[in-house]
């Protein structure tokens, strides 16, 4: 039997729009005070947050070494700043975009 | 660190909320815990519009687009077709905002609760017809500045207190029953979990802010839903089989404190604010003695 679509699909992922466009404000992680409890990683709204290996990024003590550091993908993040509002050790930064 | 959500993620990035929007974190939790065997049924609504124009999508599963009345029937025909198809292990989701629940789905959801289908219809609240440009809807709270009650001279803000669609389905008699808001994914997600449990209809009812709507920063969605529990304007509880629970809030703030937050409110004068807070309070004390009972 031939399978007939009858509904239109949606195939692509949004992954194609790059939403890092609409950005006006960056949010850029100090890595030297992040305490990795991926506080910020939970609550963005755009998934635009990482979770990565960090054994050779620097971190303010040895107890977080072995635990994942947030990545932020400015492909896709818009810039809400909410992760920078949330982080309990204040260690994002929203600086402007440059043109 | 252990993370204290579930890792894996159904909603890609590149969909088209605004920012800082909360209906987006209530799919992406809600699907953290149902997990891949996960069909949606979304109505016009903002959700209907954030994963983008045509040929994208931005949940990795099934989703489906139903009139803007009908996301309890939809989800009673998915979850019988899917049965007859043998795959009664996948979880048939309803996900609409508070206008196409609390006014024109009521009946649909209504309907498809009493006839008993394996189903959840999850509410996403953020207080008004987010979509369409801001209209109040039955779920709008008091004092809620939108473009259908426009302040002006003639201070044409919301009267009407909030119609809560969670305490309607508990009358109902629906076996699970919840609310839960964004800026509590743990609680949130523990209740969809509990929900699954139920081999019968649920309903969830997710706070979930809008600063487009609301007229706060995108970057306070997470501290307007958490002073929204901590308020009292919005309670967080969980019914199941016939016992109720709820949550006390541990940092107990003011409505007034709760509505200084977002500019739809910054109108309200003293003798208004006290209104809504007398409602908040009236609620509260019926939460309370609901669970004595
Ligand atoms: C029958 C019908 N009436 C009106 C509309 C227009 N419409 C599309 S989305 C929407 C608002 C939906 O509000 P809500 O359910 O609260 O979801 P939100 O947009 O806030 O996420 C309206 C009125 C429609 N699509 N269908
Ligand atoms: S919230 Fe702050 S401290 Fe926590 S992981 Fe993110 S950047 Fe690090
Ligand atoms: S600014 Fe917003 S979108 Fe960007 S990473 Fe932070 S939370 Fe995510
Ligand atoms: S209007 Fe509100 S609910 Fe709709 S996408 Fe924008 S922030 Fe989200
Ligand atoms: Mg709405």
């Amino acid at each position: 039997m031939v399978e007939l679509v009858l509904v239109p699909l949606a195939e692509t992922s949004s992954r194609a729009n790059h939403t890092g466009l609409w950005r006006t404000l960056k949010p850029v992680i100090d890595y030297s005070s992040c305490i990795r409890c991926e506080i910020c990683w939970k609550f963005c709204p755009d998934n635009a947050i990482n979770l990565e290996d960090g054994r050779k990024t620097p971190a303010p003590n040895q107890k977080v070494i072995a635990f994942s550091i947030p990545v932020i993908d400015y492909d896709y993040c818009k810039g809400c700043g909410i992760c920078a509002n949330e982080c309990p050790e204040k260690c994002i930064e929203m600086n402007f975009e440059e043109e | 660190m252990p993370t204290s959500i579930p890792e894996q993620e159904l909603m890609e990035p590149g969909h088209t909320a605004c920012q800082g929007c909360g209906a987006t974190l209530a799919m992406r939790y809600v699907l953290k815990a149902l997990g891949k065997k996960t069909v949606v049924s979304v109505p016009a609504s903002c959700w209907a519009v954030i994963p983008g124009a045509m040929p994208n999508r931005t949940l990795d599963i099934p989703m489906v687009y139903t009139p803007f009345a009908a996301t309890g029937a939809s989800i009673s025909g998915l979850r019988e077709a899917l049965d007859i198809r043998g795959d009664s292990d996948y979880n048939v989701v309803g996900f609409a905002g508070d206008g196409g629940t609390a006014d024109i789905g009521l009946q649909s959801l209504s309907g498809a609760m009493e006839r008993g289908h394996n189903v959840f219809y999850i509410m996403y609240d953020n207080e008004g017809y987010m979509n369409t440009g801001v209209q109040r809807s039955g779920s709008t709270p008091y004092g809620a500045e939108t473009t259908t009650t426009p302040v002006g001279l003639d201070r044409n803000f919301k009267k009407q207190q909030k119609k809560v669609v969670a305490d309607i389905m508990m009358a109902q008699g629906v076996p699970y029953v919840a609310t839960a808001t964004i800026a509590y994914p743990e609680d949130l997600i523990r209740k969809v979990q509990n929900a699954k449990k139920t081999n019968g209809p649920k309903f969830i009812q997710i706070l979930a802010p809008c600063p487009t709507g609301w007229y706060y920063p995108p970057e306070k969605t997470i501290e307007v839903s958490r002073m929204a529990v901590q308020s009292r304007m919005f309670p967080l509880y969980e019914y199941s089989m016939g016992t109720f629970r709820l949550t006390r809030p541990s940092k107990p703030v003011s409505v007034k404190e709760y509505v200084q937050s977002q500019k739809r409110f910054s109108h309200m004068d003293e003798d208004e604010i006290s209104i809504l807070q007398e409602e908040v309070d009236r609620r509260w004390e019926g939460l309370l003695e609901k669970e004595t009972h």
